[in-house]
């Protein structure tokens, strides 16, 4: 199991996810760095990503969106904080609307990533994850039930669309 | 987009679910829970209620804050209990369904390590 531990605290609104791969930290920063590889794992299966800006410089933006199973499509963006390669990153994650243009009302999440080396060759991920409030998140969250919501009753259409088995 | 790793959250939630009945099973707790929610005390406030020890409390205000109905705050020497349900609820159920979509990037992220070069999304 990569997690190997993952610290809540609702009072601070924070989630400190720590997993270990047995990678080296070069090659485990290119799964962020490398968006073709961001995009094989920032989506859920049901939402797979598609990475279209991608800049990992103060300042820069990352865009992309997540299209669900009804063909629905959910834009996101990063805007850079801090960014040094192949130890720390730093951003802000939001919603943008159908444009790609950041939702000013929607709230916001600020992910830090920090790699380091472990000894025999490992690597080590911490991802901290904090929101300005818990209107935020609740929010945020609200909106992605909404779309598990919508991808699990495609999944009932599909069912019942299926002939019955004997 | 949460949903497909609901199981996950379930177990999660089955156990807070759990220390919340706990919680509210006894008599005294149910007090101090109702006690904090108008107002923050301090667990030497709160022992002075009740005919029973610092130590018993302080257990009590543990087994309310294991199930996510009050907060303790460092406030100068002294540990405030407060109670903040609705909010804190929330924030806990939240924060569950912020690890399951963790979980899940994690164990894609060692697919993609485990498979650098395919085109191809690692799920079927």
């Amino acid at each position: 199991m990569a997690v190997i531990s993952v610290v809540k605290d609702a009072e601070a609104r924070t989630m400190t996810i720590t997993s270990r791969f047995d990678a080296p930290i070069d090659r485990v920063w290119q799964v962020w760095s490398d968006p073709r590889q961001l995009e094989r794992w920032w989506g859920p299966p049901m939402y797979p990503a598609t990475v279209f800006e991608h800049d990992l410089a103060p300042g820069g933006t990352v865009a992309y969106a997540m299209t669900g199973p009804e063909g629905d499509r959910h834009r996101g963006w990063w805007r850079v904080r801090a960014v040094d390669p192949p130890h720390e990153l730093e951003f802000e994650d939001g919603f943008a609307d159908a444009d790609g243009n950041p939702s000013p009302d929607m709230p916001t999440a600020v992910i830090r990533v920090a790699l380091s080396d472990l000894a025999g060759g490992g690597t080590q991920m911490d991802v901290i994850t904090a929101w300005a409030s818990v209107e935020a998140m609740e929010q945020m969250v609200a909106m992605g039930m909404e779309d598990g919501m919508t991808a699990t009753l495609g999944q009932i259409d599909d069912l019942l669309a299926l002939p019955a088995r004997a | 987009m949460i949903t497909y790793n609901r199981v996950v959250v379930d177990t999660a939630k089955t156990e807070r679910d759990s220390a919340l009945f706990h919680a509210l099973a006894d008599p005294t707790r149910r007090d101090i829970l109702s006690v904090v929610l108008q107002d923050a005390h301090s667990v030497s406030d709160l022992a002075r209620r009740y005919p029973i020890s610092f130590a018993a409390v302080h257990k009590h205000v543990g087994a309310l804050e294991r199930a996510g109905l009050v907060t303790k705050t460092r406030h100068g020497r002294e540990q405030r209990v407060r109670g903040d349900v609705a909010t804190l609820q929330t924030a806990h159920r939240l924060l569950d369904d912020l690890e399951t979509l963790w979980r899940g990037r994690i164990s894609r992220i060692e697919q993609v390590l485990a498979h650098p070069t395919e085109g191809a999304p690692p799920w079927p």
